[in-house]
């Protein structure tokens, strides 16, 4: 099959034109580096099909950081997994051509055939730029074909003549470099061992002696001093011919492009005050910037709390109703009844009645990428970055930790410094990502809401939401000071024209995601809610039913001055009477279960912070994923029989669950200290088993069991101090 | 001598040249700030660091520490 790349500056338009291409979904977002792994699908173009290759965004060849590397490395075709393209579609932008095509040349060297595909036709209509498009296919010897691929216009006619060129193999016209340098090539190859001289291409070359770049020698077992060698005698030989070795490339490129480029654009400069400056005038103020930045986090955080009570409430509803149709079908086997609906249905419906908050955290997210705020967010937040040797390109990654900590460690691959990177990569878990978002609003809207109101409930979800940060960034200052001193960083990042999103993008982006959440109830989280409730109600011994039984029966006998057999009679025919003692069996039940008594053993562990051997088991059980400490709960009660007729809503159980015994019996469990320390608890540990695996394979598994003990501790000790001095006040 | 990190805003100015041992010139220059390229100081952040620069139509947001590097001659 043969494989099509594209390639092209950050922010052009590759993956949009991607999905057009493939039909897939990639993620497209208007900000620099949103695409940072290679992604393949499939192109059917005639009768044929050609693998289409999506790539991260490079000003250049010359790799600065680990997505950059991912372009240099797919279209050398060095790596073993990775095979050469046989066309490289370049996307450039029409409203910056020039710099655009910088690429384009640095490309052709490697003697790939390329296209060029002029995007954003459309915004350069609308900024009155006027591109000679039969003038630039003259000065670039190949194919150009405008497009608009946010649009689909012009898609038909680039696939036609990428057919064609599958046959023609245009090659762009390579820039005439001066006596100097391809002296200095010859030079770079002499000083090479004989064994890879012929291995060596004048592209890998021009690699090495304009930016040093080894990972040809690497691969080819080069002595670093051979290496160093030959890098050494093509950069002299650049200096002799009155280049500087560092900029030659840059600087003759340019210049070449301004000469054969420069006369096909015509830029109409009557309109001067672009539509961008205007809203950033306010958005990036002096004075309101950081104001207009946290009043949108507070309205993003009251947003999600507020607007999603109602569907909440359906939600439940719908639960509750399937609880009682299938329980009255499965009446004759009690074992199952309990599974499908102590269990499964409570446990997944515990966590899917989230999914409203889901989806309109996602609407605020995909609006935050979309418009194009994302790159100025990161301008703000740059100096106070800096304080902890980080930049704004390591908030762009925790911004989009939010939603989720593993596409933010993914986005690291942006960052330049391999110690900022790390650094970036272990503060993304710390950022409260959308599974925290069902444990705070539980919590809030249980304990919160009702003492407080819904305005401080919307603004403790919007604080909770930087605990992680808070606390997490005096460690990082520390670290940097003094271990890691990471050197100060170049910041240097282009800042999108804003767009209004596109409604269609909006609402499948929360499609895609409300899909995501809904599979994950009903596959991962369904499966442990099966284990949960499998290790709350075995072993069901009916000794323990007995041994409650006889109790009961002896209390009530002692309270009324009856006989014990009367007492056991009156159980019996007396309906409150049998039904207290349901509960209290069931309840035994539940304490006696393998859990239950995992809960109990554990339990000391976690006395510091208030909690009873529930919400242990709760924690435990939920390290997998966090939000199946809301299944949990709900099943735990729900088995032990505190769900009774008129309060099925989880909320309601929570706060009537009072401490059996010790000294605080008779008290409310759920206290706003302890409520606190959940949700502190929940906001620093690192409870998600697929980012300690994402981190590991981004760094390596010493940071990942790095970040799974630091997390955990961290969140013990604070729940501990945020439930003692909670006590206190 | 003036350099980028000297204008103040809405001030234009072309670009000189780097100072020298600047390991960042390179990427600076492919993002357009060319020699002889005409830049506009756009704004500073509220924090007063890093700052916004236009250059053929686009923003690019720069450290000052950077912005001091790069020599410009006032037009
Ligand atoms: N007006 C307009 N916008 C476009 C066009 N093509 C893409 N866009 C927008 O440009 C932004 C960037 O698109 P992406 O496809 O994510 O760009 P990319 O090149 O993959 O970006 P990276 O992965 O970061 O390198 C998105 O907001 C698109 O909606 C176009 O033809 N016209
Ligand atoms: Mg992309």
């Amino acid at each position: 099959m043969v494989r099509i790349a594209l390639l092209g500056n950050p922010n052009t338009g590759k993956s949009t034109l991607f999905n057009c291409l493939t039909g897939l979904r990639q993620k497209v977002g208007n900000y620099p580096g949103v695409t940072v792994q290679r992604k393949v699908g499939r192109m059917i173009y005639g009768k044929n099909i050609a693998e289409i290759i999506d790539l991260p965004g490079t000003y250049s060849l010359a790799a600065d950081s680990p997505d950059e590397r991912v372009v240099v490395d797919a279209l050398l075709g060095e790596m073993e997994t990775v095979e050469r393209p046989d066309l490289v579609l370049f996307i450039a932008d029409a409203t910056n051509l020039q710099r655009n095509l910088f690429l384009a040349y640095q490309t052709a060297q490697l003697g790939i055939p390329m296209v060029v595909a002029v995007n954003h036709w459309d915004s350069a209509r609308k900024k009155n730029i006027r591109i000679d498009i039969a003038g630039l296919k003259q000065a670039l010897g190949v194919p150009v074909v405008p497009i608009s691929a946010a649009r689909a216009e012009g898609i038909t006619e680039l696939k036609e003549v990428v057919a064609a060129a599958l046959v023609s193999k245009p090659h762009l016209i390579e820039a005439k470099w001066p006596e100097s340098v391809e002296k200095a090539l010859d030079a770079a190859r002499a000083a090479l061992p004989e064994s890879v001289r012929g291995l060596a291409s004048r592209a890998v070359l021009h690699r090495s002696v304009f930016d040093e770049d080894r990972s040809f020698f690497v691969r080819h077992g080069v002595s670093p001093q051979q290496a160093s060698a030959a890098i050494d005698a093509g950069r002299q030989m650049l200096f002799k011919g009155g280049l500087n070795p560092g900029n030659a490339e840059t600087v003759l490129l340019y210049r070449e492009i301004k000469e054969r480029i420069a006369p096909c654009i015509e830029i109409d400069t009557t309109r001067s005050s672009s539509g961008s400056e205007s809203i950033d005038s306010i958005l990036t103020h002096k004075v309101w910037g950081l104001f207009a930045f946290l009043g949108l986090m507070y309205v993003v955080f009251q947003s999600v709390y507020s607007w999603a009570g109602p569907f909440m409430d359906l939600i439940d509803a719908g639960k509750g109703m399937i609880q009682d149709q299938v329980g009255s079908w499965l009446v004759q086997w009690p074992m199952l009844q309990s599974l499908a609906t102590d269990g499964i249905v409570e446990g997944v419906g515990a966590v899917f009645i989230f999914l409203p908050q889901i989806l309109i955290l996602f609407f605020f997210i995909t609006l935050l990428e979309d418009t194009g705020y994302m790159a100025r967010a990161a301008f703000l937040m740059d100096k106070l970055f800096s304080w902890c040797g980080l930049s704004g390109k390591s908030f762009v990654p925790l911004l989009s930790s939010y939603a989720c900590a593993i596409p933010g460690v993914m986005a690291t691959r942006t960052i330049q410094d391999p110690k900022a990177r790390i650094i970036t990569i272990l503060l993304a878990p710390f950022m409260s990502c959308s599974a925290r978002l069902p444990v705070y609003v539980l919590m809030i809207g249980a304990f919160i809401e009702p003492s407080y109101g819904a305005a401080v409930a919307g603004a403790t979800l919007f604080a909770m939401h930087f605990v992680g940060l808070l606390v997490a960034m005096p460690f990082v200052y520390v670290a940097n000071k003094y271990i890691l001193k990471i050197p100060p960083q170049t910041f240097v990042l282009e800042m999108p024209s804003y767009q209004v999103p596109k409604v269609r993008d909006v609402l499948l982006r929360m499609y895609n995601q409300g899909k995501e959440f809904v599979k994950n109830a009903g596959t991962v989280i369904f499966a442990i809610t099966i284990v949960i409730w499998a290790l709350l109600y075995f072993p069901r011994s009916e000794e323990v039913a007995e041994s409650v039984t006889a109790d009961f029966a002896a209390a009530q006998a002692s309270e009324l001055g009856v006989e014990q057999a009367e007492a056991l009679a009156l159980l019996e025919s007396d309906e409150e009477l049998a039904d207290a003692l349901d509960r209290r069996i069931a309840s035994a039940y539940v304490e006696q279960s393998y859990l239950g008594r995992i809960g109990k053993t554990v339990q000391p562990v976690f006395a510091w912070a208030g909690f009873d051997w529930k919400i242990t088991v709760g924690v435990i059980a939920s390290f997998p994923a966090r939000e199946v400490i809301i299944s949990t709960l709900g099943i735990i009660y729900s088995l032990g029989g505190d769900v009774d007729e008129e309060s099925g809503d989880l909320r309601d159980v929570m706060a009537n669950q009072k401490w059996q015994e010790g000294e605080k019996a008779g008290q409310p469990i759920f206290t706003i200290p302890v409520v606190s320390a959940i949700m502190v608890f929940f906001a620093l540990c690192q409870q998600c088993g697929a980012t300690v695996a994402v981190i590991s394979q981004e760094t390596s598994w010493r940071y990942g069991l790095f970040s799974f003990v630091f997390m955990t501790t961290l969140a013990w000790i604070a729940a501990i101090v945020v439930y003692q001095v909670g006590s206190l006040l | 001598m003036k350099t980028l990190n000297d204008l103040t805003q809405g001030q234009s100015a072309r670009i000189a040249c780097y100072m020298p041992k600047f390991s960042a010139a390179r990427r600076l220059m492919e993002l357009g700030l060319m020699p002889g390229t005409t830049v506009r100081f756009v704004k500073a952040a509220p924090l007063g660091d890093p700052i916004a620069l236009e250059v053929d139509g686009r923003h690019l947001s720069l450290r000052r520490e950077d912005a001091a590097k790069i020599t410009v001659q006032a037009l």
